[in-house]
């Protein structure tokens, strides 16, 4: 057992599934030029109506009428199945999207980490189903054996074959479920074939007659008579993916749903790629408008689903669309490395704490990235420009005079009575480079009402005092 | 039978209220820098999770003087953060006051959008709540404009949950309303006085006078 295949036998299917918020509802999927719609696929609950593949849409809808009709989209469908491949890559280093309608992995060396087969398959079969994919897991020796099984039928489901009863258990597949062509297979059953036992125990010259030379191959390639080449899959350096609505979304409340979803599979990315987002790139498409973009900027890199869910809820509930939303992009192009914060094993403070960085994103993508602000110094006389938003990289010394506590984002005329000049007055006389001239006595006083305030007035006379700050 | 391990609890947390003894053995957890505001609040400072409203007739008659000391030392700690000041700070008067600038955060919510004030207040509250509720920070001080009953029960409650000190400054008119704040304080300006207006385990009405 050194390949494992995970067939997927109804990926569209699934992905729309994904997309609905009631799965139980019935589903077809249409294939076929306009003028003759048939169904491409149907899930249980259309089957239970009597709904069937090949079936045409008039009939279909005579049947059930409210069965929900999209048309089957192969491109992303494929999507979705390079994406389950990007989540195998944390089983496996050998992950290949050469097969059709399955994901095949090599297991073998990764046997130490995630255990024996039922262990790993047991695993497998979770995510996959928390995910809402249906799948059949099985494994063999060989990369083609494993995929013959995983797509003969759900009966083989959940398989897995070593090299010493792998004869025996390709031979009890019906032939027409080995994966063989279909003239190959008529023939085959013509000659009274209808497990593939029979077929293996036929000469081989004289098979190789009867039947194409890709049915030989395709024999010798389960049995491990001949290797199997396998391009492998390399994950890919960014995330995007789309969601498309059915109807025109107004409110934000209807798009938590499916940005869940895109930052759940942009989780699973996350960790596959061992790394973490840091700039989410939300598309938001309207009809026959230029998309709106939010772009959700963190100051550190993170990978928690729920973290970055709420961030990115928080800024899509701010952000203004001009029209209603008929689909949503999730795009994020660098993927920093991620370093997971650290954790005192005994620490003593409550369930629900957050640290610093995590508490200031969260206010951040609440109230706006220029809200929360740091205080720093800065070597500057004239106090407008004494304080910085942020921490100096340097050391600063501040000024000797006593300075108040608030300062009046702009002076204004001191309405209050003087009763008493505390101290002053201090000349503050500079800037004469910069073009922001400042030439000002400044004193400390108290008012009538018994404030303290910091006033100003013209260098060398006794007011009018403008007020510029408050000693508190 | 001894009953005091099973009342100690309840008496460090001033849920009981002793008639005679306001005074709090188990130490101060938080104290104010004030020798004379010390002696009178029970645990001998501020309530350290719990919500303090300190109510102000106007802007600059000392209301920062009676907070930096124990600003400065919480600040050498961890995070402290400013919600809604009324102004722009000046940094070189709170480097004087000993706070330490690098621990100290502003957030103001109606910074670059053109918000109702009522909306904005409603954002300080939430700030708030979040930074007491976090565990984050080391005290969080808000100057909000407008807060109901509701509102102050929320604070009350996060403050408590997340174990840090909150301190709300306050107009004066709000000194009628009934508040779930742990301690009420009350600057007079002529004399400069503090009053105590509610003290959960301790005793209301005194006066002092800060130095």
């Amino acid at each position: 057992m050194e390949w494992a295949c995970i067939g997927l036998p109804q990926l569209a299917l699934d992905k729309r599934q994904r997309e609905m918020e009631n799965p139980a509802q019935p589903l077809a999927l249409l294939t076929g030029p306009i003028q003759r719609r048939v169904l491409h696929a149907v899930n249980v609950a259309a089957q239970g109506f009597g709904l069937s593949m090949g079936m045409p849409l008039a009939s279909a809808q005579a049947l059930c009428p409210q069965v929900q009709l999209h048309p089957f989209d192969p491109v992303t469908t494929e999507q979705l199945r390079q994406r389950i491949a990007a989540w195998a890559y944390r089983f496996s280093a050998q992950v290949s999207t050469d097969f059709s309608e399955a994901v095949v992995l090599e297991i073998g060396r990764s046997r130490r980490l995630f255990g024996e087969w039922p262990e790993l398959q047991a695993r497998l079969r979770d995510e996959l189903q928390a995910w809402g994919i249906t799948h059949r897991l099985c494994a063999a020796p060989y990369p083609t054996a494993a995929h013959v099984l995983a797509m003969a039928g759900d009966e083989f489901d959940g398989w897995g074959v070593d090299a010493s009863r792998l004869q025996a258990a390709l031979g009890c597949l019906p032939v027409h479920r080995a994966g063989l062509d279909a003239a190959s297979v008529l023939s085959l059953q013509r000659l009274g074939l209808r497990q593939l036992r029979q077929v293996f125990d036929l000469p081989r010259d004289g098979l190789a007659r009867r039947t194409s030379p890709q049915v030989l191959l395709q024999l010798d390639r389960m049995r491990g008579l001949l290797p199997t080449p396998v391009r492998y899959y390399h994950p890919l350096e960014q995330f995007d993916a789309r969601i498309e609505f059915d109807a025109e979304v107004e409110s934000h409340l209807a798009l938590a749903f499916p940005l869940r979803r895109l930052i759940d599979d942009l989780a699973l990315f996350l960790s596959a790629r061992d790394g973490g987002a840091q700039q989410l790139s939300l598309y938001l498409d309207h009809e026959g408008r230029p998309q709106t973009h939010v772009e959700v900027g963190l100051l550190s890199p993170e990978r928690d689903s729920a973290r970055l869910f709420e961030l990115a809820r928080t800024r899509l509930e701010r952000a203004e669309c001009p029209a209603p939303v008929r689909g949503l992009r999730l795009r994020v192009t660098h993927l920093p490395p991620f370093v997971p914060g650290t954790h005192d094993l005994f620490d003593n403070r409550s369930q629900q704490t957050l640290t610093w960085p995590q508490l200031r994103e969260r206010l951040r993508a609440r109230l706006g990235d220029a809200s929360v602000q740091g205080v720093g110094l800065r070597a500057e006389h004239r106090p407008e420009l004494a304080t910085l938003p942020h921490v100096p990289s340097k050391v600063v010394a501040p000024p000797e005079q006593a300075r108040p506590a608030w300062l009046l984002s702009a002076p204004i005329p001191l309405r209050e009575r003087v009763v008493q000049i505390v101290s002053g007055p201090e000349r503050i006389e500079s800037g004469w480079w910069d073009g922001a001239d400042v030439r000002r006595d400044y004193y400390r006083v108290e008012t009538a009402a018994g404030q303290q305030a910091w006033v100003f007035c013209a260098p060398g006379e006794r007011g009018p005092y403008m007020l510029h700050g408050w000693f508190a | 039978m001894n009953t005091q391990p099973v009342l100690e609890p309840w008496i460090d947390g001033r849920h009981v209220w002793r008639g005679r003894t306001p005074r709090v053995s188990s130490g101060a957890q938080l104290p104010t820098g004030w020798a004379a505001l010390d002696d009178i609040l029970p645990g001998g400072g501020w309530p350290a999770a719990a919500l303090t409203e300190i109510l102000l007739p106007l802007d600059g008659v000392g209301e920062l003087r009676l907070l930096w000391p124990s600003l400065a030392h919480l600040s050498q700690q961890g995070p402290v953060v400013l919600i809604a000041p009324p102004y722009a700070l000046l940094a070189p008067a709170w480097h004087a006051a000993g706070v330490s600038l690098d621990s100290l955060q502003v957030i103001r919510p109606h910074v670059g959008n053109e918000r109702s004030l009522d909306k904005s207040d409603r954002q300080a509250l939430w700030a708030a709540e979040q930074c007491l509720r976090s565990g984050a920070c080391r005290a969080v001080v808000c100057w909000p404009q407008w807060a109901d009953d509701r509102a102050l029960r929320r604070l009350q409650v996060a403050a408590e949950s997340g174990q840090c000190p909150g301190f709300l400054f306050r107009s004066i008119q709000a000194a009628h309303n009934p508040s779930p704040a742990a301690l009420r304080l009350q600057l007079h300006v002529r004399p400069a006085e503090v009053q105590v207006l509610k003290c959960r385990g301790g005793w209301a009405g005194q006066r002092l006078r800060l130095v």
